[in-house]
């Protein structure tokens, strides 16, 4: 483990893998042959219509949902569906919620240092140490010992982030990390997610937020109809957009 | 008189002041044991039946499906009845000849069916967000289950669950038909024995009156709690910039 809460994924050289994957939820296919790679220490954001898939795909990646074919490689290590194998690998991906779902029996601090304690298996001391840098880091300090229940959205958001890349993970995982907060708390936790993709986290972001995928992003994936339709560096799919769907796309976004 | 007939048949100060002592020192106490045992039983009993209940394969949900729907579906004073005298009958004689501890267990029993549906109802209305949250974290099912879902489920029914002991409470009464020693009688039995005794009505309105104190009490200690949970926990110190606390609900309190 690095002793930097959020340790320069480039380092560790991990990226992530998608290959022919497929998901459906009874008889609908939510994802069909779904290939996308994320280059170690870059940001990739999905983009897309709601119920294109895109937080399917992304739920794919740590194991929250299983894919039905196709494979998932985390840093080299190609995912496997046993419980064992799943914890390690979440252990090594953070994930961020559109929900926050920060629990709400722990305080702010013990919501940082629970997975530091139960899965990192670290002291008291060293997890509470860990989880305070975490917390400035995201400047929510001053509010260790607060309920979740008082904070604001835009708070807990900070708070779930701090709770994310405390165990210091090789790749952040956004759900829509933004979709459920005030407008004006929209750009505190946005302008925390780009100082994480400027330390060279790996980062893969579904979004609404097309000003981020646009300045942030070193690739953007567009998701229509469970497939990737377009993916592409940033300049490529917003400036040129020549697939009709993401062209209508863009046009009612932007 | 009719108002002295009353008086001396419910209210006879000289029975209230001779039976008192005993229903203290005897009835009450083994009230309160009968209680505390059942619902020990009952929790510990209560949780296992949840987390069968929970369960994912039908193997575990099943056998705790019949057992809920048996003892919540017969009435308490015959599984007393079959537990308390049919145990030590059958051969089943883990206590001896002693009664006392069967009709603990036989309560305990019940109570476990009652609390374990509280508990799974509390468990399976924590939003499945929490458990996604802790499992992305590398917890694995157990822990994400012991830290985070059961905790909350818990808090959640509370209520509930202060409410199935003031039922236990009341529910131990139900022992008498096992015809326990003088000194095993709870309140119940012990101010029964005293109303033959004295061929008043007295004893058992002094019994009535002690089980009022201590039900009525926790009824409103009920009704405190879920107030106090559906407003939410009690304010922390640091104060939110953004969303300033409800200090009118505070003063309340």
């Amino acid at each position: 483990m690095t002793p930097q809460a959020t340790a320069p994924a480039t380092q560790t050289a991990v990226g992530v893998h998608i290959a022919h994957l497929d998901k459906s939820f009874g008889a609908r296919a939510v994802l069909r042959d779904v290939s996308l790679d994320v280059t170690a220490g870059t940001t990739t954001c999905i983009i897309g219509r709601s119920g294109s898939g895109k937080s399917t795909l992304l739920r794919c990646i740590n194991g929250l949902e299983t894919a039905d074919r196709g494979e998932i490689g985390i840093g080299g290590a190609t995912l496997r569906p046993d419980d064992r194998s799943l914890n390690a690998l979440r252990s090594r991906v953070g994930m961020v919620f559109q929900h926050f779902n920060l629990f709400p029996n722990h305080d702010v601090l013990g919501n940082v240092t629970l997975a530091l304690r139960r899965v990192h298996g670290m002291s008291r001391h060293d997890a509470e140490e860990r989880a305070t840098r975490a917390l400035d880091r995201v400047g929510m300090l001053s509010f260790a010992r607060s309920h979740p229940d008082r904070l604001s959205g835009g708070q807990q958001q900070r708070v779930a982030i701090a709770r994310a890349i405390a165990p210091g993970p090789s790749v952040m995982l956004f759900d829509e990390a933004t979709s459920a907060l005030d407008p004006e708390l929209v750009k505190g936790v946005l302008g925390l997610m780009r100082a994480l993709a400027d330390e060279g986290m790996t980062m893969v972001v579904v979004t609404h937020e097309m000003a981020f995928a646009r300045q942030v992003s070193d690739q953007v994936a567009f998701i229509s109809d469970g497939t990737v339709a377009v993916s592409g560096a940033p300049d490529t799919v917003f400036e040129h957009p020549e697939h009709p769907a993401l062209r209508r796309f863009l046009d009612q976004v932007l | 008189m009719q108002v002295d007939n009353i008086i001396r048949v419910f209210f006879d100060p000289h029975i209230i002041a001779s039976v008192l002592p005993q229903l203290l020192s005897h009835g009450l106490v083994n009230t309160l044991v009968l209680t505390v045992f059942a619902v020990v039983i009952g929790l510990l009993l209560g949780l296992v039946i949840a987390m069968m209940l929970l369960a994912r394969t039908r193997w575990l949900r099943w056998p705790a499906r019949v057992f809920v729907d048996v003892f919540r579906g017969l009435p308490g004073v015959l599984t007393i009845f079959i537990v308390g005298l049919g145990l030590p009958l059958a051969g089943l004689d883990v206590f001896g000849r002693n009664t006392y501890p069967y009709a603990v267990v036989a309560i305990g029993i019940i109570e476990s069916a009652y609390i374990g549906e509280i508990f799974r109802s509390g468990i399976q209305s924590v939003a499945a967000g929490q458990m996604e949250a802790a499992r992305s974290l590398g917890l694995s099912y157990w822990a994400a289950m012991r830290h985070v879902r059961i905790p909350q489920g818990i808090r959640r029914v509370l209520p509930a669950l202060t409410g199935q002991i003031i039922i236990t409470i009341k529910e131990t009464a139900l022992v008498y038909v096992l015809g326990l020693t003088a000194t095993q009688q709870e309140l119940f039995s012990l101010s029964q024995s005293g109303s033959s005794q004295y061929a008043s009505m007295t004893p058992v309105v002094v019994a009535g009156v002690i089980y009022l104190a201590l039900t009525i009490p926790l009824t409103h200690f009920v009704n405190w709690l879920d107030r106090r949970l559906q407003r939410g926990p009690a304010p922390t110190p640091a104060s939110d910039a953004e969303r300033p606390a409800p200090q009118a609900v505070i003063a309340e309190g």
